[in-house]
Parts: C-alpha cells; sequence; structure tokens
C-alpha cells in the first residue's frame, strides 16, 4: 500500500517511489515574457504522483501551483521539461488528447445547456454511443446526488449544486486524473466543510487519482494523502500532512502551515535521526531534522504551539522561562504570547480541558515545556 | 428642504431637453404626418388619406428599388457578418501581439476613411474591372456594401466574444472537444446574440446608404435610398413621405426585435 509507506518518506522531491506513478513531472520550467521581463512561474520542477492518490498543490497566490495544473491540464505548454502520464510524455498533447480532466474555480459550466447535458459532454466528444452516455450520466448524477435536477439549466441551480455538476462533468469520462483548481473557494464555508468530505467520498468511490490546487492549508491537510508546498515556482517539500505539518524542511513550509515558533539553537551533537540541540536559554533538547542533511552549528528549530505547555516558574526546571505578555481564550483551547527571557516571542496552545480560569496571569513569569520529539531542525 | 444635487434639477435644463429632443423628432413626425395627407403637397393638410401609401405601393419603380435594395442589403448582410465573425475570432482568440491595435484599426477602416473617399476610390477601381469583365451586375453594389458593414458587424460580436468566459472554452477542450466541436457547441451558441446584432445592424445600414452607392451604381440599379433622392429634383409629392415611413417601421422594427431578442437571451 503506497499511502502508508508515503508518510515515511519526504524530501524536497520524492524520485522513483514504489507504486505505479500516475503523473511524473520531470524537471519542468515554464516561463512566461521575454527577454529582460522574463518571468519564470516554475522553476525544474520534478514531482512524482501516484496512483489513485489525492495529492495537493498547496502555496500562496502566485507560487505556480495553477501553472503546474494547467501544463497538467494542457492549457498552455512547458517551455522546458517533460509531463509524464503512465510513462507517455503528455506535455505536448493540446488538452483534447489527454484522458485528464479538470474542475475549474469558476466551474465553468456550459450556460446553453442542461445540467444532463453538461455532464454527458464529455462522453459524447468521445463519440459513446447515446445509450452508454445515457446510463453514465444517471450514474454520476446519483453519485454527486443531483438526480432530480438533471434537466435544469445550469443557471437555475446553487453554487454548491453547480460545483456538484461541475465534478459531475469531469468524473463522467472517468478520466486517469482529475485535476481540481481551487474548486472550493466560491462556497461559503460551511458548505466547503461539507464538500471536502464529499472529494474524498468521490475520491475513494472512483479510485481516481486526485490533484487539488488550494492555497487553504487547513483544507490541504484535511483531504491529502500527501501535500506539494509551493513558493516562487518551486517545490519545497512533499509529504504527507503530518510530514508537511511535524517535519516541515524549511523555514517557509514551517511558517505557511499553521502557526509555529522559531528558535536559534545550536547543534551538539548528533546521533542516528536525532541531534540534540542547545538553545539560547542554555538547555539542550533532541530535535530530528530532514532526512539526508547533516545539521551542524547553529540552526533553526520550530516548536509547534500544542507541542509546548506553560508551567508554574520554578516547579521543574523548565526549558524555557519567559513573561506571559497576553493570553487569548479562545473557547476550545487558550493561547499564551511569551517573552522568553532573551527576547523573541514564543506562542503557546493549550486545550481547555477543564472548565474554569486556566490560573496563569499576564505579566506572570512561567516556565515552558516541550514535549519530547517534537522539535524539528530547518534546513535553511 | 435641501434637495441632494442631480442634474436634473438645474435651471434650464428641462428647456434644453425638450429643444434637442424636438430638433431629433419633429422633422420625423412632421415627415409621418405629411405622408398621410390627403392633398399633393407636403405642406399643407388636406386631411386623412393612405393614398399616397396605395400610390407607391402601386408604383412599379418603387417596389423594384426596393427589391433591389433588400437584395443588396441581405447580401451584403451576412456576407459582412461571416467575414466580422472571422475577424472577431482571428483578434480575440488569440495571446495580445504588437500591432493587434492597427489590426483592429484596419478591419474598421469604414469608419474613419470619409465614404465620398471610398465610393471615389471603389468607382475606379470598379470600373476598370467592369471593362476587364464586361460583368456589370448588382456584384459591385453587394461588394462595397458588405466592405463598409463590415465594422458594424465586428464591432458587437467583438464585444460579445470579449464578454465570453474563455475557460467555457477551455472546459469544452478539456473534455474532449476539438478546436472545431468547441466552436460549433460552445462559442458558437454564446456567440449568437452578437451575430445577430451585428446582421440587424449591418442589414439597417446597407439599406441606407446613398453616397457609396451613387457612386457604384450602373445604369438601372437604382436602390430604394438614390431613387428616392431622385424623385426630390422633380415635383415632391406625399408618396415620398409614406415611402419613408415605411422605411422607418421597418428598421425600427428590427431594431426593437433585436433588442429583445438580446435581451431575452441575457
Amino acid at each position: 500500500m503506497p499511502r502508508g509507506k508515503a508518510a515515511k518518506l519526504w524530501g524536497v522531491c520524492v524520485p522513483d517511489l514504489p507504486g505505479k506513478n500516475a503523473i511524473e513531472v520531470r524537471g519542468v520550467r515554464k516561463v512566461f515574457g521575454a527577454g529582460e521581463a522574463q518571468i519564470a512561474a516554475l522553476d525544474s520542477v520534478s514531482v512524482s504522483i501516484r496512483e489513485n492518490e489525492f495529492f495537493t498543490l498547496l502555496g500562496p497566490s502566485g507560487c505556480g501551483k495553477t501553472t503546474l495544473l494547467r501544463l497538467i491540464a494542457g492549457f498552455d505548454f512547458p517551455s522546458e521539461g517533460e509531463i509524464l502520464l503512465y510513462g507517455d510524455d503528455i506535455a505536448p498533447l493540446p488538452p483534447f488528447k489527454r484522458p485528464v480532466n479538470t474542475v475549474f474555480q469558476s466551474y465553468a459550466l456550459f450556460p446553453h445547456m442542461t445540467v444532463a447535458e453538461n455532464i454527458g459532454f464529455g462522453l459524447e466528444m468521445l463519440g459513446k454511443p447515446k445509450a452508454e452516455i445515457g446510463a453514465r450520466v444517471a450514474a454520476m448524477l446519483k453519485l454527486v446526488k443531483m438526480e432530480q435536477l438533471a434537466k435544469r439549466r445550469t443557471s437555475q441551480i446553487s453554487g454548491g449544486q453547480q460545483q456538484r455538476v461541475a465534478l459531475a462533468r469531469a468524473l463522467a469520462p472517468q478520466p486517469k486524473v482529475l485535476l481540481l483548481d481551487e474548486p472550493l473557494s466560491a462556497l461559503d464555508y460551511k458548505l466547503r466543510k461539507e464538500m471536502q468530505i464529499e472529494l474524498k467520498r468521490l475520491q475513494n468511490e472512483t479510485g481516481i487519482t486526485f490533484i487539488f490546487v488550494t492555497h487553504d492549508q487547513e483544507e490541504a491537510l484535511a483531504m491529502s494523502d500527501r501535500i506539494a508546498v509551493m513558493s516562487s515556482g518551486k517545490i519545497l517539500q512533499v509529504g504527507s500532512p503530518w510530514d508537511i505539518y511535524d517535519r516541515p524542511a524549511v523555514r517557509f513550509v514551517a511558517d505557511f502551515i499553521g502557526e509555529t515558533n522559531f528558535l536559534d539553537a545550536e547543534v551538539v551533537s548528533v546521533s542516528g535521526d536525532r541531534a540534540t540541540v542547545k538553545l539560547s536559554s542554555g538547555s539542550a533538547i533532541k530535535a530530528t531534522f530532514p532526512a539526508g542533511t547533516m545539521p551542524a552549528g547553529k540552526v533553526t528549530i520550530v516548536v509547534r504551539p500544542e507541542h509546548a505547555e506553560v508551567m508554574p516558574a520554578g516547579a521543574r526546571a523548565p526549558v524555557l522561562g519567559g513573561i506571559i505578555e497576553n493570553i487569548v481564550y479562545l473557547g476550545t483551547d487558550t493561547h499564551f504570547h511569551v517573552k522568553l527571557a532573551d527576547g523573541p516571542p514564543f506562542i503557546v496552545r493549550q486545550q481547555n480541558s477543564k472548565s474554569g480560569p486556566c490560573g496563569f496571569d499576564k505579566g506572570e513569569n512561567v516556565g515552558i515545556e516541550i514535549s519530547s520529539d517534537v522539535a524539528q531542525i530547518l534546513k535553511d | 428642504m435641501a434637495r441632494p444635487f442631480s442634474i436634473r434639477h438645474q435651471t434650464g435644463f428641462t428647456a434644453i431637453a425638450v429643444i434637442c429632443f424636438a430638433a431629433l423628432y419633429a422633422p420625423i413626425a412632421i415627415l409621418v404626418i405629411y405622408a398621410f395627407n390627403a392633398g399633393t403637397s407636403i405642406a399643407d393638410w388636406e386631411g386623412f388619406s393612405l393614398r399616397w401609401f396605395v400610390a407607391a405601393w402601386n408604383n412599379s419603380q418603387v417596389i423594384e428599388v426596393s427589391i433591389r435594395s433588400l437584395q443588396i442589403a441581405a447580401a451584403a448582410a451576412v456576407m459582412a457578418t461571416i467575414v466580422a465573425t472571422m475577424a472577431a475570432l482571428a483578434t480575440t482568440r488569440t495571446a495580445p501581439y504588437p500591432g493587434l491595435t492597427l489590426k483592429y484599426a484596419f478591419i474598421n477602416q469604414p469608419l474613419m476613411v470619409p465614404e465620398i473617399v471610398t465610393a471615389v476610390a471603389l468607382l475606379i477601381f470598379f470600373s476598370r474591372i467592369k471593362v476587364a469583365t464586361g460583368y456589370s451586375g448588382l456584384g459591385y453594389l453587394i461588394a462595397a456594401h458588405t466592405a463598409f458593414c463590415i465594422p458594424f458587424a465586428y464591432l458587437p460580436i467583438r464585444a460579445r466574444l470579449e464578454s465570453m468566459d474563455l475557460t467555457l472554452e477551455r472546459a469544452a477542450a478539456d473534455l474532449y472537444a476539438t478546436p472545431w466541436q468547441t466552436f460549433r457547441r460552445i462559442t458558437l451558441p454564446l456567440l449568437w446574440p452578437g451575430i445577430l446584432a451585428g446582421l440587424m445592424l449591418t442589414f439597417v445600414i446597407s439599406l441606407d446608404d446613398v453616397v457609396i452607392t451613387n457612386f457604384v451604381k450602373s445604369g438601372g440599379q437604382d436602390t430604394l435610398p438614390t431613387y428616392m433622392l431622385g424623385q426630390l429634383r422633380r415635383a415632391i409629392t406625399p408618396e415620398m413621405n409614406a415611402i419613408s415611413t415605411v422605411f422607418l417601421l421597418i428598421s425600427v422594427g428590427i431594431v426593437t426585435l433585436f433588442f429583445f431578442i438580446s435581451r431575452k437571451r441575457n
């Protein structure tokens, strides 16, 4: 089962993993403009996306994630490099010759056709017999729970329903890979949560490889088998949601996904896959580091706010110490903004397991304990 | 009580508006009224009658030039709209490149070059061809009308194409439609209101032309407008008013029809 293994493997690029690759992007570069005004939207990007995987391209706007999706769909062509679909280079093919379908951000439903006609369009273009199209459209309508609205015009249905039609239309021709370009961004919060679960269900039921583009890290963590974090035209890290969140390789990934604390540290020793680092407070903790690197000298480590704990000063020798600058109560949990003894801010998130006040006050001197095995050394 | 500023409540606004509308519509109204005059004058009212409409209908020359006008307008409108549709597709379904704006200007040349210049140029150009080929049919008029009608079809069609979501065509291509299938199944149906607008507009423009027609036509090729112009040199009777009124009704009818079609589509 490739998925299980994926959780243990990670790195900037993941070459030649076990299991069949649906899509292999090899050294793809995409340049827009010419001469001085040239901009590289993608800069030697290589990534493998496995069969039946829910793979997410995550990054801020302008990072190149949509460009990469467009290259896979065929709406644009790479300046350099190859895109393999089950081993065949599809990079030079026009979109209508690629067994890959797209769910567009704006849905792009055909306004002059009914829901059923929209869903059947791809099969019709493939020259399938009428009976087969009818049966397949009916199955698709059932899959997205839209049987009652088959005869409606696309302008007569709600945004969430349009989303379902767009999905059904893209799934109907049974593509080898389904591309989803921020398909949930136009929906309101509640509907988006519903559609996240719906998308996962559809992926499980159809067994089609999904490549999902989003800038929403929560969405990426909730839905993906693996995530590629992108910035400025490069893939910075590929890994399972757990890898990306708990074992970020570089500062950008740690910063982009969730809240985090950066601490300066110095490597004391390395043994196996753990390093002992000395913090500026003087205490030493064990930290993990990106595979294939050998941490040494001054490094930055990251600790997630929920992996630390605030305790009364002097209770026992804490890893860090500081003054509580602010306490933010958020219902399910409480955030402590602590100013460390040597200056930098540190955020601790504590779950409110018991009711009642947290027992700390603003301005109070506290110690901070860091759980074992949670600190990660960054590459940069 | 202070009212919020409104241009409508400025001193003189109503007067200016009334004068402008009167200048626009009073002559037309008078023309239409005298089409129903029982007398032979276009200035003295002698009672209501439909005699001049009957006279026009029974005037074989009027019928002949009207049919010719409609033939030319129909042929020119169809050809101009086809050419304009192709030009609009070629200038919108492409990445912008240097010289694209210049191409817009070239396509819209008839809007900028004075009609009289085109008329003289065509007169000279076509006379050479007439001598060389011996052909002197309606083809010259149709060709000339097609040429000056193109921008009137091009502008609404291009506007429609530019407001159309390009993602729709991309989605069709993504769903295995070849460029031709995409055009036939997606672009053309969505472009239809623009094409219809182009057809109707060019039809009316061609129907109406005097300057170029007068220069290009051979003997016995009068259109309704040039025939009417010729008649004005003789005694003017309300028959001209009657013909103009029918002409007006046809034009207004076409424009109204288009307005409702385009509104329904949207």
